[in-house]
């Protein structure tokens, strides 16, 4: 976790004590035992400008972490740092005790909005044994490695089972529906046991029972399998219960602790230096809105949610004020 | 110029006598011979090709034959040397254009369309030079299987041989780099290495089916066999196998119809062709109404049933025309 916030480790424990799940013993040890990802002031530059800068973040094992913020921030561009495809310009960026892309093997990953239609003849179960061995060069020779066909059968079933998609693994992937595909998406990219999974906004474009069962299932696969998670999204709602840590990210700056530290009325306003308040319903949502009367200067998908759920998107509103405070 | 004027045979329901009797011609021994390399060769091509939505790509590198058969029957060389040359210099064409609009299928639509448009022009203007038989035309377009020589199966054979060695080495990881590129590429799989490569294979294969079905059938055995047995089954392995299966199939048993009925092989090879794809569609549609209808989820392994069902079944129909 991020260093500079040791002072308020006490404060957050009896924060957590309320709705926290996680023992803050258990996050010390784990904090304390190698990390299986740290950035130390690291930032990004592409195509000269700096997207985001002085991001400290260490991620422990089994540890459940969001990375929000506006659009275009560079949220993806963080997990591209992650698998070692970009560069950081600054700071220093490892990933299992390695550089980034170092070890490959350990880490699974699975990118935005992938979709397969219905004329995609391949079943999900092959798509998934694709995420085993699909990189591998010319063709077994029969006879041969019968046992470890037989494990790799074995553990593409048992992956299947871990993220109850048993029933439709047969069928072509292009007829299941998107959660379903999110599902063998997800099993596709543990299926090699990686220490670490990075999810680009997995929940994108799924409906809300949709989103808060793979919600689930991720915080499962994290504290039950002990596979950190690193997961980018635009709202924080559905995984809020099974956070362990959250990234903001603003132009220029970046914020990362517990998201009882993080998503405060006061940090926000000092990360987008403008107002923004977050507000807490009775059943523990968040609501992150920008300074009321001030109207967003263009009508996003973001700015759209929040006007008109006023369900609060807590990136949304953080758009919009980065916005004004960019202007 | 058709067989049932040089020796008038009669089918009779006996196929040994029948292959007896097709086979102690040197030319249908080679045809028979250059079907079995072609179909084998464009089904297990065709297949990915299907599977990568590169049907466009592949016409028009079918397309790309004809300008090379006739600028090699113009100038004088090899037309086998005309097929593969330009089929694979097309590839190449198609692979360097297309690569800039990485990720935009309609660039490389485009950028397809406009190499195909040129290759026909090409080969009009090399006709209109050659001012030959009027007959060159027809072959080059709709196929002939009487003049394949026997060192034309052998360059068939050699290339089709290379062609599948090729696919069984780079096969598992073209396939995760069709179905899934963003992840593939993540695992350090060569994405566009592998799209130009097999862009190159599908050069290769067409070149070769070129030269059986002519330039503007060779969708009866690139496609229609691998859209078939998509049809039947969504497992990779047994897809394969059925699209090769059905490829010979419906190939031999266009020759036994072309060789005892007075019309083109192409023509037969493609109602075969056609007609098992409209079958296995039917199937496909009657088992999902009747999977609905019982709500069971069986049925999932009867994909090898239906599909073997179709090869006799074709060879059958070839046999009673």
């Amino acid at each position: 976790m991020s260093i500079q916030h040791d002072e308020m480790a006490t404060q957050e424990t009896s924060k957590r004590a309320s709705g926290g799940r996680v023992p803050a013993q258990q996050q010390r040890s784990a904090v304390a035992a190698e990390p299986v990802l740290s950035l130390r002031g690291a930032a990004v530059r592409v195509g000269g400008r700096t997207l985001w800068s002085g991001v400290d973040l260490t991620v422990g094992a089994g540890e459940f972490t969001a990375v929000l913020g506006p659009n275009g921030v560079g949220k993806s561009t963080l997990v591209k740092v992650l698998l070692g495809v970009l560069p950081p310009a600054a700071g220093e960026v490892t990933v299992l005790g390695g550089a980034p892309g170092a070890h490959s093997a350990g880490v699974g990953y699975l990118p935005q909005r992938r979709n397969f239609d219905a004329s995609v003849r391949i079943r999900g179960i092959d798509v998934v044994r694709l995420g085993l061995d699909g990189d591998k060069w010319g063709i077994p020779i029969p006879g041969l490695g019968r046992a470890e066909r037989r494990a790799a059968r074995e553990r593409v079933a048992e992956v299947i089972e871990l993220v109850g998609a048993s029933e439709y693994a047969h069928r072509p992937i292009g007829q299941c529906s998107g959660g379903e595909q999110q599902r063998l998406l997800i099993a596709q990219a543990l299926v090699r046991r990686p220490s670490v999974l990075l999810l680009d906004e997995p929940l994108d474009s799924l409906d809300l029972p949709n989103q808060s069962a793979i919600a689930a299932l991720l915080g499962r696969i994290c504290h039950q399998e002990g596979v950190s998670v690193v997961m980018v999204a635009h709202d924080v709602n559905p995984i809020l219960h099974h956070l362990d840590r959250v990234v903001y990210l603003a132009e220029g700056g970046a914020m990362a602790g517990t998201p009882t530290e993080v998503i405060t009325s006061e940090t926000l306003t000092r990360l987008y230096r403008t107002p923004v308040e977050v507000l807490r319903t009775s059943d523990g949502r968040l609501v992150v809105v920008g300074q009321p009367e001030a109207p967003a200067r263009h009508v996003d998908r973001h700015a759209a949610t929040v006007a008109a759920s006023a369900g609060g998107v807590t990136a949304g509103a953080a758009a919009g004020g980065d916005d004004r405070a960019a202007g | 110029m058709q067989l049932a004027d040089v020796a008038s045979p009669v089918f009779s329901w006996n196929l040994v006598a029948d292959f007896q009797d097709m086979w102690s011609y040197a030319f249908m021994v080679n045809a028979f011979r250059a079907g079995l390399v072609v179909s084998v060769v464009c089904a297990v091509v065709g297949w990915f090709m299907v599977l990568r939505r590169q049907t466009f790509a592949g016409h028009t590198l079918s397309v790309a034959a004809f300008p090379g058969a006739s600028l090699a029957v113009l100038a004088g060389f090899s037309t086998s040397l005309g097929y593969f040359g330009f089929c694979i210099a097309a590839a190449l064409v198609i692979a360097a254009l297309g690569r800039k609009g990485q990720g935009s299928g309609a660039e490389e639509s485009a950028v397809t369309g406009t190499v195909q448009a040129f290759a026909l022009a090409c080969g009009f203007l090399f006709i209109s030079l050659y001012k030959g038989l009027l007959e060159g035309p027809t072959a080059l377009l709709f196929g002939s299987f009487l003049g394949i020589t026997t060192s034309q199966v052998t360059v068939l054979a050699v290339v089709g041989a290379v062609v599948l060695a090729v696919l069984a080495v780079i096969g598992r990881p073209l396939l995760f780099a069709s179905v899934d590129p963003q992840v593939a590429a993540g695992r350090g799989v060569p994405v566009r290495l592998l799209g130009t490569l097999f862009l190159v294979l599908l050069g290769a294969a067409t070149a070769e089916a070129s030269q059986i079905t002519g330039t503007l059938l060779v969708f009866a055995l690139m496609v229609i066999p691998a859209a078939t047995a998509g049809q039947l089954t969504a497992r990779p392995g047994l897809s394969l196998l059925l699209s090769v299966l059905l490829g010979l199939g419906v190939c031999w048993a266009g020759l036994i119809a072309a060789y005892y009925q007075p019309y083109p092989l192409g023509f037969f090879v493609t109602t075969f062709a056609f007609a098992g794809y409209v079958l296995a569609l039917l199937l496909r549609l009657g088992r999902e109404a009747w999977g609905r209808a019982h709500e069971g989820g069986q049925g999932r392994g009867h994909g090898g049933h239906g599909g073997h069902g179709h090869g006799p079944a074709a060879l059958g129909a070839g046999g009673a025309a």
